[in-house]
């Protein structure tokens, strides 16, 4: 601080502490009613005392929610996004800042505009392609005539067909790709000293060698970063696994939560509900807390 | 943009990026494109062949009141989620950025909501708003009736705001903090020898040098405001009451895949797409040059 200002530093630390009262306010709220019995939470005031029966809240929560099967689920959907993303973008930063090749440009612009295409915008489509992940190739090859061409010649259809729909692969590899962790692999790699590479090729390493021998290994930093993003990113999801899940087997926790909110015509247990809410934000909050260095550091990589 | 050292090869290359160029094509550029088309023909749900109409579903969504409508709430929805979410995360980064005791403890606990669902954000703060059970019933209890979400539009829209902005907090604030931090003290010390106080020296030192930081944000939270309350608004009030929440992305959803209107979705998509990629544009060229850069 520059000066002394007495009666600035104590403004400061009033509204410092009203902000981080309105930014808990809904997880406090969450938590208290979470705690309570189902007497005590449709009470109107709601009390601000915490209860005594969490746990039983959240064994009900549990059970009702199905968590059980939701959370591997979950756990499944975040780690494929975490590993896949990272992997993709790696290699695709590597051949783009290691080899010079026609269409390297190309290459990084078509997945840098993926930036402004939401999923949001383009649903219907996505869905259209998420039930034959071959449909692109199918009807590129129609197109073209190869299909009728093959057809005439050896009398074999073509008809590709990949369902991604209730599976596992549909959960994950469409949000394979990612832009920002192409960029950010592809900024931290530049920064990197060419005489590594040039040494790797002196001693006669080829270019998968020194990704990963060498390249890799240096990048620990960046993945840390990279995967707390990654990881909150993934297991957020819930527009994709909603359009894609039909079966209630392969519902994640983030969607199955929205059957934990009592409608009309039931007994509003809230307290449930909340206990419920809890345990779905609880992983992510973990992560970003315990990795908060690291967090800051892939978030804020990502505006460059 | 490239390494003076590279590796020779034909081949290997093109089999490195092929994974996420694949993704890519599959998963944004053919919906994409296909949207357009769609946007074009008049399309049967249920397949058959697609009739080429021009721009007929362009017309009609431009003639449609609800659409309107629909766009309306979307402004106000974006507008003040953005305000909000940045006034708020602004006036916190800067005490933070004061504080000298106890900064860890304010960055670690404004930090967390980032990482909460945006759906999981809705059930809390849907519970808060509950017009007879929660929070906010309390209000019911002293002049009965004058707080319904289930019912009023306008209580929706409150609603929907507050949680969106709540959940856009944390990231503007990090982000801003991070701003702030990257001005150099020397500049605001000087201007402090010089006898400025400190909200002059905010007006006239650390906002413009804030303000490319502040222009990013800006796009995103613009951008992010159109696409990502879609959570919430799915969770709280699934466009209702009477379509009072009913935002354009929620609109896309319902008409496309409720509705399997797929035509008329596709135009409202290719509308948006181009709104977003317009926004996005913006941020790069044209406020890019109308602000300061600490370098």
């Amino acid at each position: 601080m520059i000066e002394r200002t007495p009666i600035l530093n104590a403004v400061t630390h009033t509204i410092l502490g009203v902000g981080l009262l309105v930014m808990c306010f809904p997880l406090v709220i969450a938590f208290v009613a979470a705690t309570l019995p189902y007497e005590a939470v449709i009470d109107v005031p709601m009390t601000l005392v915490p209860g005594g029966e969490l746990l039983e809240n959240a064994v009900k929560a549990w059970e009702r929610g199905e968590f059980a099967t939701q959370g591997v689920n979950s756990v499944i959907m975040t780690l494929g996004i975490l590993f896949g993303k990272i992997a993709c973008a790696s290699l695709t930063a590597f051949a783009i800042c290691y080899f010079n090749f026609r269409f390297r440009m190309l290459a990084f612009w078509l997945i840098f505009i993926t930036l402004m295409l939401p999923l949001e915008v383009r649903i219907v489509p996505t869905y259209e392609v998420a039930g034959n992940a071959l449909l692109p190739l199918q009807q590129l090859l129609d197109v073209l005539w190869l299909t009728d061409l093959v057809a005439w010649l050896s009398g074999v259809e073509i008809a590709l067909e990949w369902n991604l729909l209730d599976t596992y692969w549909g959960l994950t590899l469409p949000l394979f790709a990612s832009a920002t962790a192409t960029f950010l692999f592809r900024q931290f790699f530049l920064t990197i000293p060419e005489e590594l590479a040039e040494a790797a090729k002196m001693d006669g390493a080829g270019p998968l060698r020194f990704f990963f021998q060498i390249l890799l290994p240096l990048s620990k930093t960046n993945i840390a970063a990279l995967s707390v993003i990654m990881f909150v990113f993934g297991w957020n999801q819930y527009l994709w696994p909603l359009l894609i899940t039909t079966d209630p087997e392969m519902r994640t926790l983030v969607m199955g939560l929205e059957n934990l909110i009592p409608s009309e015509d039931e007994l509003p247990e809230w307290n449930v509900a909340m206990a419920g809410t809890l345990m779905v934000m609880l992983p992510p909050i973990v992560v970003v807390l315990v990795l908060q260095r690291w967090f800051v550091r892939g978030l804020l990589g990502g505006e460059k | 943009m490239i390494k003076r050292v590279l590796f020779r090869n034909r081949l290997l290359p093109y089999l490195l990026i092929l994974p996420e160029v694949l993704i890519v094509f599959v998963f944004f550029y053919w919906p994409s494109a296909k949207a357009l088309f769609w946007s074009f023909t008049l399309e049967p749900p249920f397949g058959g062949f697609a009739q080429w109409v021009g721009l007929d579903n362009f017309r009609e969504l431009f003639s449609s009141p609800e659409y309107y409508e629909s766009a309306g709430i979307t402004l106000i929805f974006a507008f003040w989620t953005t305000f909000i979410s940045m006034g708020l995360a602004l006036l916190l980064a800067i005490f933070v950025d004061r504080v000298i005791r106890g900064l860890v403890v304010y960055r670690t606990v404004l930090m967390w909501p980032y990482a909460v669902a945006a759906p999981a954000a809705a059930v809390a703060f849907q519970f808060i708003f509950q017009p007879g059970v929660g929070f906010f019933a309390f209000l019911n209890d002293i002049w009965p009736g004058i707080w319904d979400p289930n019912i009023v539009g306008a209580d929706a829209m409150l609603m929907v705001i507050i949680a969106a902005s709540w959940k856009s907090i944390t990231y503007n604030f990090i982000f801003f903090l991070a701003g702030l931090q990257a001005i150099p003290r020397t500049f605001v010390e000087a201007a402090a020898l010089d006898g400025a106080g400190p909200i002059r020296r905010f007006v006239t030192i650390v906002f413009p040098l804030l303000s490319p930081t502040f222009f990013f944000l800006l796009v995103i939270n613009v951008t992010d405001s159109f696409t990502e309350g879609f959570g919430i608004i799915n969770v709280m009030t699934q466009g209702g009451p009477g379509g009072a929440t009913n935002i354009l992305v929620y609109k896309i959803y319902q008409d496309g895949f409720i509705g399997l209107d797929l035509s008329g979705s596709s135009a409202q998509s290719v509308v948006l797409m181009a709104l977003v990629v317009l926004l996005t544009f913006v941020q790069f060229k044209w406020i890019e040059r109308r602000i300061h850069y600490a370098e």
